[in-house]
This record gives structure tokens, sequence and C-alpha cells, in this order.
């Protein structure tokens, strides 16, 4: 459904996506992984052909550069940060996009009934919450009935209430064979919808793998940020990733998802190799409730 | 959230033919368009514009009828004329403030980026909100307009009713060519902030420097008469008032030299000549918005 070959994305001298390649087939769920600023967003950005870039994408067989508008029709995006007009009402909100998308009225309130917004037609966007303006927005994604829904950290200003809607009804999503393509920081989100991992950092595809094998472990993970000493950042993520560790670098530290019950691990790792840590925190801790489990193994 | 949805579409589209093309392009544009309009009539400051032009039209209409001193005596050619002055400095200011928040607000919101990523074209985008804010505006003009005439015609009869209508028709052409300026200024500009910042300079250019500028240059450069009266014509205000003038069957004399040289060489074929350059000014800011806004890529 969507095929990226050698993507590279440069904004003056910084290179945000670089020489990126990878295949997503039809009904298949990938997350992308990696700290901020490792290109997730612009990569997404370029799928849809927002951005101009090198290389070449093509979404259900449509060049992104060339037929964008045919290959957008394919896709629904939920964006990070969304942004809607904040003075017009919902319903007028949807039917703009209904419009935009040659649908009808219909679809628009079976999508808002699909998402539990019906009844809040005549309420302005500025009154909703947090949960109900994420709602729209995959409302939104939903109405042309697209068979791919591209998804940038759609849980990232949800609570855990909001969060686990979103996620099961992308799930739900994945299981009537939509393709789905999401950005996300949290490993039980991944676990629970993605077939595969796309593992980013500094724009750079690191390796594509399953949820399983980045987190091997079925117990609660941890994200840790690690503060190193600088210029050894770097050489800590490779010896980290070597020994088996999921790492995202970004400028604030290095962060390293592990199982609750081996903190002391990476510290260890980079002990060893002769790498000092000045200090760490933790986080977060994510639990793998069964939920997640029986979506990675699905 | 409740069940979901169909599976999905077993055949994917394949790259639709020019007429489906079209439509969906119409459709596209003919959406923000709708929105764009709606959106420029709930706001305050194209409510605040509206008020004011009216409520200024009307101030005039009385004005010109009081100054002709019997009621009907011209009232509507004498409205005309002294409305030409008000037109000239608050519809520029109105359209091409109007433009230059379209796209850099977007842009500044953050909306942008999402209506990028659906299945739209820039250009669509872009011609969308153009249509959309034309006919806000015109409507707007039209309501000043519409009050002033009622004042006039129960005034003053239906005297030089069509050199009015003409003047209508004028300022809203002088209403799209400064859209359009406004419009190329936001998709030059990062922030509305600076767009606004930048339509005010070329207001302020337009309406106030490039006079005086002409009047400096006339002195200092020795400029003939014929070179004042072609660089004249390429400030849209001038063209504007000019064209009025010509079409209210009045003579270019009023304007000195340069209308005296203007009447005498290019006739009746002078009306055409400065209407163009008003089209000209609508087109040519649009495209040039359009080639860049689709150019340039990104948000």
């Amino acid at each position: 459904m969507i095929h990226a070959h050698q993507v590279t994305k440069r904004f003056g001298r910084t290179t945000a996506v670089d020489d990126l390649s990878f295949e997503l087939r039809e009904s298949e769920s990938i997350a992308l992984w990696g700290s901020n600023g490792a290109g997730k967003t612009t990569l997404i950005r370029c799928l849809l052909g927002i951005f101009p870039f090198n290389g070449r994408v093509t979404v259900g067989g449509h060049d992104v550069q060339r037929w964008g508008k045919v290959a957008r029709s394919l896709v629904g995006y939920v964006p990070q940060e969304l942004a809607f007009h904040d003075d017009a009402r919902l319903g007028n909100s949807i039917l703009f996009f209904a419009r935009l998308r040659g649908v009808g009225s219909a679809e628009a309130v079976r999508v808002l009934e699909m998402v539990d917004l019906c009844g809040h037609e005549n309420k302005r966007v500025r009154d909703l919450s947090g949960g109900m303006k994420q709602r729209l927005a995959l409302a939104i994604a939903l109405i042309s009935d697209p068979p791919i829904i591209v998804l940038d950290e759609p849980t990232s200003n949800l609570d855990a209430s909001g969060r686990g809607e979103v996620v099961e009804t992308l799930r739900k999503l994945r299981d009537s064979g939509k393709t789905l393509l999401f950005a996300s920081h949290r490993p039980d989100e991944i676990h629970a919808l993605a077939s595969r991992v796309l593992v980013m950092e500094k724009g750079k595809l690191i390796s594509d793998v399953t949820p399983s094998e980045l987190w091997p472990t079925h117990s609660a993970i941890q994200t840790m940020r690690l503060y190193i000493s600088m210029g050894t950042d770097e050489s800590a993520a490779v010896v980290l990733r070597d020994a088996g560790h999921a790492v995202n670098l970004n400028g604030h530290g290095l962060c390293v998802s592990v199982p609750h019950n081996r903190k002391a691990e990476p510290l260890t790792v980079l002990a060893d190799a002769s790498i000092r840590v000045r200090d760490f925190e933790i986080l977060d801790e994510i639990n793998m409730g069964p939920k997640e489990l029986e979506g990675a193994q699905s | 959230m409740s069940v979901l949805a169909s599976t999905p579409s077993a055949h994917l589209p394949s790259v639709p033919s020019t007429s489906l093309r079209y439509i969906s392009r119409t459709r596209s544009i003919l959406a923000f368009a709708k929105r764009e309009f709606r959106d420029a009539l709930a706001s305050r400051w194209f409510m605040l514009y509206t008020i004011a032009f009216s409520v200024l039209a009307i101030a005039v209409s009385f004005m010109s009828l009081a100054g002709s001193g019997s009621q009907g005596f011209a009232g509507f050619s004498r409205t005309t004329a002294g409305l030409l002055n008000l037109i000239m400095l608050v519809v520029p200011l109105m359209a091409i403030i109007a433009g230059a928040g379209s796209i850099a607000g977007e842009r500044e919101r953050g909306t942008l980026l999402y209506l990028l990523a659906q299945p739209i074209s820039r250009v669509e985008l872009l011609l969308g909100k153009y249509i959309g804010l034309a006919i806000a505006l015109c409507c707007s003009m039209c309501v000043g307009f519409g009050l002033s005439a009622m004042v006039l015609a129960w005034r003053a009869g239906g005297v030089g009713l069509g050199s009015f209508a003409m003047l209508v028709v004028f300022t809203c052409t002088l209403a799209l060519a400064m859209l359009s300026i406004g419009m190329l200024l936001s998709v030059l500009s990062r922030r509305s902030g600076v767009a606004t910042g930048l339509g005010l300079f070329v207001w302020l250019l337009l309406v106030f420097v490039s006079d005086l500028g002409l009047m400096a240059g006339t002195v200092l450069f020795k400029l003939r008469v014929q070179e004042v009266f072609s660089i004249a014509i390429f400030n849209p205000l001038q063209a504007f008032k000019m064209g009025v003038i010509v079409n209210m069957n009045a003579s270019l004399d009023v304007l000195g030299p340069v209308g005296t040289y203007a009447s005498h060489t290019y006739g009746n074929a002078l009306s055409w000549i400065l209407t163009s350059m008003l089209v000209l000014w609508i087109v040519l800011p649009l495209m040039i918005a359009m080639l860049v806004f689709q150019k340039r890529g990104g948000i």
C-alpha cells in the first residue's frame, strides 16, 4: 500500500529523513518508534506529499509527488497537533471535510456515531475536550472510509482512559482490515497495534523488527532517561542496542525502555564499556496487560 | 467508541479521468470558498469594516445632497465623485488585510498542514479561499453602496444611477486586485502578523507614497507627461480613479496635464486600458501566489 524508496528530506543543513526505504503491505500495521527529532513526523509528512523530498513514495501505486491528491484520497490522517478552526462548530467542521473528500452528510453522521460524537454537532471546536478533539480527528480521518490510516502520536495528548479508547478503536480498525501506520513513544500501544516496528534515529532507519523483538519480555516496561558524558551518547546508544535494548537518542538525553525488574542492566552494560552515566531518571511505567499482549500476538 | 466500519476498499482507485478531476477540483474549491465566506461573515473585523464603510458611504451621500443645494440635482453622480476618495482609502485596506491573513493565518494556527493532508491541491486551496473572500468583500461593499443608494433614491430620485452602478463594479474590481496582492503577501509570509504588516506597507505605498513619489520624480527627473501617465496607471488605485472618472463621462482634465494628455491621446480606448490594468492586478499577483505556493512546497 505504501512503498517508500530512498526518501531523504533536508531542511537546510539538517537531514531530517536520511535515505529511508520501507514497504507497508495491505492490512499491515507498522509503528514508527524513535525519539523526538528522529524524523517520524517529517517522514509521515513526506508520505502524504506535504513536503517535497528526494526519493520516491507511492501510495496505492500512485506517486505522492506527482499524484498527491489521488494518493491522499487513500489515506486518513490524524496529526500530532490537532488543529481545527476553533470558532467552527463540530458539525460544520465534519461536513467541510466530508465535502473535501466528496462524501455526503450521511457519511459524516456515520463517522460521528462511530466515535461517539453524535449530539455534539452544535458545540464549538474550542469547547471540546482533548479527547473529543482527538475523536473528531479520527472521525475526519475515517470519513471517506480510506484503506490506509496514518496517525502521528495519536494518544500523546490524552489521559489513560482516552488512550485506551483510541487504542481500542485502532485495534478494531486494524482487525477490520485497514492498513495502519502510526508514530508512537509508547511500547504498550506498539505491542497492541503493530505487527512491525520501524526504529528511527536521526532520520535513519535503524531496524525493522517485530514488537516482541524490540521488547522480548511481557512484564511491565519502564522508560529511563540516561544522562551521559558529552560526546559519548552515540557510542552509548550503539552499546545499548548491541546489548538488545530499545534506545532513543535525542537532544535531551538517551532514553532506554527496559523491563521494570532489569533497570540496572543498561547502567551495567555502559559501565562495562567504560561509558560514564552522570545521572538517570525514570520517565514512566507501562503495563503490558493481557490486551496488549493479545494484540502483540495477533 | 462503537463498532467500526467497513473493510478496506478492495480496488484502489486509478488516476481519475480529466472530467472527474475537473469535478473534484470544482468541489474542493467550492468547499473552501463556502467556508471562507462563512468565516469572513462571522468575523469581527469584517463586520467592523462593513459598518464603517456603510456609515461613511451614507454620510457622503447626505453631504453630497446637502452640497448640491437642491434635491435631485445629479444626486448619484455627485455622490460617486464624493465616494471616490473614501473608496480609495477604505476598500484597498480592507481587501489587502483580508488577503494577507488568509494563508499565513492558516499556517500560524497549524491548520494549513491538516488541510494539505487532505485530497486537495494547493491551487484549489488558494483559489477557494480567494473566491470566498472575494464574494464576502463584494457583499460587504454592496451593503454600503446599497444603503447609500437607498438614501439617494429617497432624496434625489434616480439621476446618475448609471455612474453609481459603474462605481460599484469598479470598486469590486479594485477590491479583487488588492485581495490578490494580499494573498501573494500571505503566501510569502510565515506569520500572519508579518503578512498584515507588509499589507499595511503596500497600502501606504499605493495610497500615499506613490503619489508623492510620482510628484517628486516628475520634478527631479523632469518626466514627460506620457511617462507620468504610464507610471501612474501601474498603481491600481490610480487606474481605478481614472477609470471611474472616465466612465462617469467626465473629463480627465480635472487631473491636470496628465489627464488631458490621456484623454486626447487614447480617447475611447482609455476606459479599456484602465480596466485592463485593474484586471491585470487581479490576475498577476494571484498567479504568482499560486506558483510560489505550489513550487515552495512544505508548510
